[in-house]
């Protein structure tokens, strides 16, 4: 058997939420290891084109791929405590022993065993049922998103994008940006989910926005040629006639669900949150789960936004870095608490607040 | 596209994106005053509350008055309104213009934030679109720069006076 690669933290998946966990751990002191599945860190930044909202302390008005530059550089200013593992995945958790499983590319397998671990795992993409929604040319916005902006390939001429949300809406944008046609975005819900400023900005490019319309089925023989969408009523039940859009694209931005396999192998107690987009771990203030030695943060602990999962990442890696034994700055713990209560102050946060109500406990029992 | 819906239902129109009507958040410069000031004063468009300032924490000149909380909707003082335009670069949602109704007796210019490609040049003449993204008019642009290095270029189009609270978006044709 291999020997097993010992670490202070762990930090699994280095998107927004686990690089600010890494830098603000190994500020204080920690020896960090950051397991990335994808070959470059960033998580979900580096796709991202369009400027982010927030305030300053968030990088507001930055665009999100130069926010994961701006927190790898404030890691490469630490030296050479964090280590950053890309082409790798964390496959499981044995509780008996500690160990993590790691998967290198295709066929290197070895062993972690870390003091702490953090778990920033991010989010997975929901699909629709719908007739055909496997043939080629059906994607998933994050797909879309990394083809264009991460790859620089334009995924077809012209797209059916289903779902207003934040993420519908962008993306959308950005499609228009790379010269792609944006046939119309179809939204169940009698209003966007997304911001309206994002909204107001695809609208004034000609973009139709329908409301309370789906997709019912994709056509095409091997692959899509045209997306049928038809009305709803505010029961969700079809009405009108469906109609044939000629696309080559059907986009899906129909929400996000968090990452928690690894919570579960771990036996970390957990609760089904809708607020918060499927289940979570239950986690104190510190972020920390039900498994004394694990901390959540970012979408995996609740779909939100970057500039919250930053913040929950500076939390966790914080207390993680207490917990290893360092030293830390109590009034930091209090300024990110008061960052994240800003920025769950408006009408999403309300949503967010009663989720993670439903999860937050007051302290573990010793 | 076969929209059943009644297009010209106005809580519909809003709640896809498209103002409707100017309300906290998203009002129209004082009549008077705007007409004579050159140089304009900022517009902006931005009526839900998010977590977002970066006009507030960008205007030079303090005219953005200060947030309480970052979830507040814009708001201006138009006596400290420069038109500088920074904030309509700042802007992540795009959401800020400068109307200067003094270019002529019948035309305005509206700065406003560009992100597509190709980008238009001094000169150029350009489909000026609605909130809805119809096209009413044609414009010419009279200047094009980009305040903060960004890639969000500000584009100064000349623009029938009449319709300045119409026009929110240019098309290039080539
Ligand atoms: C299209 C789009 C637009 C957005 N726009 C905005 C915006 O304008 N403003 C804003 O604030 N937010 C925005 N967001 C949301 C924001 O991107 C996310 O909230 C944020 O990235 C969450 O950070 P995270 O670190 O939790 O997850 P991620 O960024 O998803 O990072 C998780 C990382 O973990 C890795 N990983 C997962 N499992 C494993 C494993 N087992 N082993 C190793 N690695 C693993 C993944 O590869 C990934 O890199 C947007 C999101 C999308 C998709
Ligand atoms: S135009 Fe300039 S002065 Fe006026 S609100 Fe915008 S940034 Fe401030
Ligand atoms: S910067 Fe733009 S989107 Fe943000 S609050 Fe101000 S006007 Fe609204």
């Amino acid at each position: 058997m291999k020997k097993t690669f010992e670490t202070d933290l762990l930090v699994i998946g280095g998107g927004a939420a686990g690089l600010c966990a890494a830098a603000e751990a190994a500020g204080a002191g920690a020896n960090v290891t950051v397991i990335e599945s994808d070959l470059h860190p960033g998580g979900q930044l580096v796709k991202q084109t369009h400027k982010f909202f927030g305030s300053r302390d968030e990088y507001a008005g930055t665009r999100g791929y130069k926010i994961a530059e701006i927190l790898l550089d404030e890691i490469k200013s630490l030296g050479d405590k964090v280590d950053i593992r890309c082409n790798s995945t964390v496959t499981g958790y044995y509780p008996e022993d500690g160990v993590f499983t790691v998967m290198k590319g295709e066929d290197e397998y070895y062993r972690i065993k870390a003091k702490k671990a953090v778990m920033a795992t991010g989010a997975q993409e929901r699909m629709i049922p719908f007739t055909n929604n496997d043939l080629p040319g059906v994607y998933g916005a994050g797909a879309v998103q990394t083809l264009m902006n991460v790859y620089g390939v334009v995924p077809g001429k012209k797209v059916i994008m289903v779902g207003a949300g934040n993420i519908g809406l962008i993306v959308s944008y950005q499609l228009a940006q790379a010269g792609v046609e944006v046939a119309a975005v179809v939204e169940a819900m009698p209003k966007i989910g997304g911001y309206w400023v994002h909204a107001a900005k695809i609208r004034r490019l000609g973009i139709p926005i329908l409301l309370r319309h789906t997709v019912v089925e994709a056509t095409g023989d091997k692959v899509l040629d045209g997306a049928v969408i038809q009305e709803l009523d505010d029961k969700f039940q079809l009405i009108g006639e469906p109609v044939k859009v000629d696309c080559d694209i059907i986009c899906m931005a129909v929400g996000l669900t968090p990452t928690t396999e690894l919570f579960w192998q771990a036996g970390c107690k957990m609760q089904f949150v809708p607020q918060l987009c499927g289940y979570v771990p239950f986690r104190d203030k510190t972020m920390r789960t039900s498994c004394p030695d694990m901390w959540v943060a970012g979408d995996a602990s609740g779909i939100e936004e970057a500039s919250a999962a930053m913040v929950e990442g500076r939390i966790a890696g914080h207390s993680a870095a207490a917990a290893l034994g360092l030293k830390t700055d109590a009034k930091k713990f209090d300024e990110y608490w008061t960052r994240l209560d800003h920025l769950r102050a408006g009408e999403v946060g309300e949503k967010i607040l009663a989720g993670i109500g439903q999860v937050l406990v007051s302290g573990w029992e010793a | 596209m076969g929209c059943s819906c009644n297009c010209l239902d106005k809580e519909k129109l809003f709640n896809s994106g498209i103002l409707v009507e100017h309300s906290t958040g998203a009002v129209l410069p004082p009549k008077e005053a705007w007409e004579k000031k050159k140089g304009g004063y900022a517009v902006i468009e931005c009526p839900k509350r998010i977590p977002c300032n970066p006009c507030y924490t960008s205007c030079p000149t303090g005219a953005v008055l200060p947030f309480a909380d970052i979830n507040d909707t814009p708001e201006i003082d138009y006596e400290k309104c420069t038109g500088c335009g920074i904030c309509v670069s700042r802007c992540p949602g795009l959401a800020c213009f400068v109307i200067d109704l003094t270019y002529s007796d019948d035309k305005a210019v509206i700065k406003l934030p560009y992100e597509l490609i190709p980008l238009p040049q001094k000169g150029a003449l350009v489909k000026c679109l609605d909130r809805t993204g119809k096209e009413a008019a044609c414009g010419e642009v009279i200047a094009v720069t980009e305040p903060s290095k960004d890639r969000t270029y500000v584009v100064s189009v000349v623009i029938p006076k009449a319709l300045a609270d119409d026009i929110r978006a240019i098309k290039v044709v080539c």
